[in-house]
């Protein structure tokens, strides 16, 4: 034991575990672990000049309007709307099937309309996005649930896209007007 | 009670705390990987709308954010109330989001640009104007994904 000591001696490793508690805690307090969450969206392209707009084959039934105005008020299909009750107006417009004369004929065609002031709070625009959204996701879960026995978000890929076929999420935003005469 | 403690001192040895630094070790290099530090100091503030149906944000390193908001305390003096953009560490106006978006792209792999998202992490308070102009620069720069930061809450 002696003889092996007397080359080198050992380096005291006792304070190591007292240098690595302070980097660990350091990085236990600049760590954020929040994970971003929002809703996804995709902007339509830009139009181009030459190409002129023909929204006029679609038909009126299939277009679902919601409209916002600066006060944050709704107004769906020309009538004032309760943010509550949007989740089932849209649910039910989305998955008319031609039942009903004003509504979608089925869920492909059925398009929504959205289109808000330049006065509307960001708020209410998010909540109104978020409720279309959970339209969707309603319908496309019970169409999931019935056709796989699972929700849509547990499917697999493949079988997400059909469901994502029978119910497309068609969220139209129109070019932004100034209805309201705010900024 | 002297029965006992002799007991526990004779037949219990000091437990070896030698491993204690690879423990910690460990620990640190977890938290080391999974740090993210703060890139950009905010000097708007900014408390995102809430939302039931949201998503979580994938590949970090492709989303370009954009916070809007009012100007902090300390910046009202000079900036005023109203809502400002801000890009990377500075104000902003609405013209340079094409700009943004240009050396954000830069930066990345080209198969990388389709996947590029912007985040709008806008204040609820905030009035949709500015946010159209600024989805009117995004669809003008093709930066046609994006997503509206929100946190999970009912209202």
């Amino acid at each position: 034991m002696a003889s092996k000591r007397r080359g080198l001696p050992e380096i005291n490793a006792g304070s190591m575990a007292d240098i690595a508690f302070l980097l660990l805690i350091f990085f236990l307090v600049t760590t954020t672990m929040d994970i971003d969450t929002g809703i996804a969206r995709k902007l339509p392209p830009m139009p181009e000049e030459d190409q002129p707009e023909d929204d006029s084959q679609i038909n009126a039934r299939n277009i679902y309007v919601v409209l916002i105005n600066s006060s944050n008020q709704l107004l769906v299909e020309g009538e004032m709307m309760d943010i509550s009750q949007l989740r089932d107006g849209a649910k039910s417009f989305i998955d008319n099937n031609g039942i009903r004369e004003d509504l979608s004929e089925n869920p492909e065609k059925a398009i929504i309309s959205l289109q808000n002031d330049r006065g509307t709070s960001y708020k209410m625009y998010i909540r109104v996005q978020n409720e279309l959204a959970a339209a969707y996701n309603e319908l496309r879960n019970k169409a999931a649930l019935s056709k796989f026995g699972e929700r849509y978000n547990d499917l697999n890929k493949v079988d997400q896209k059909e469901i994502r076929k029978i119910y497309p999420q068609k969220i139209s935003e129109a070019e932004p007007k100034n209805i309201g005469g705010n900024s | 009670m002297s029965k006992f403690r002799k007991n526990g001192s004779k037949s219990m040895p000091a437990i070896s705390t030698a491993s204690l630094p690879d423990i910690v070790f460990m620990l640190l290099f977890f938290f080391m990987v999974t740090t993210v530090m703060r890139e950009t100091t905010l000097f708007v503030s900014v408390v995102t709308p809430k939302a039931t149906e949201i998503k979580k944000m994938e590949k970090k390193s492709l989303v370009s954010y954009i916070y809007i908001g009012s100007p902090v305390k300390r910046m009202q003096s000079s900036y005023g109330t109203s809502a400002r953009i801000q890009l990377n560490d500075a104000f902003a106006d609405v013209g340079e989001i094409q700009e943004f978006i240009a050396t954000e792209r830069e930066a990345k792999d080209e198969k990388e640009i389709p996947y590029m998202t912007t985040s709008l992490k806008a204040d609820e308070t905030v009035k949709m104007g500015i946010i159209t102009d600024i989805k009117q620069e995004l669809r003008k720069a093709n930066a046609l994904k994006i997503n509206y930061s929100t946190r999970k809450g009912k209202y």
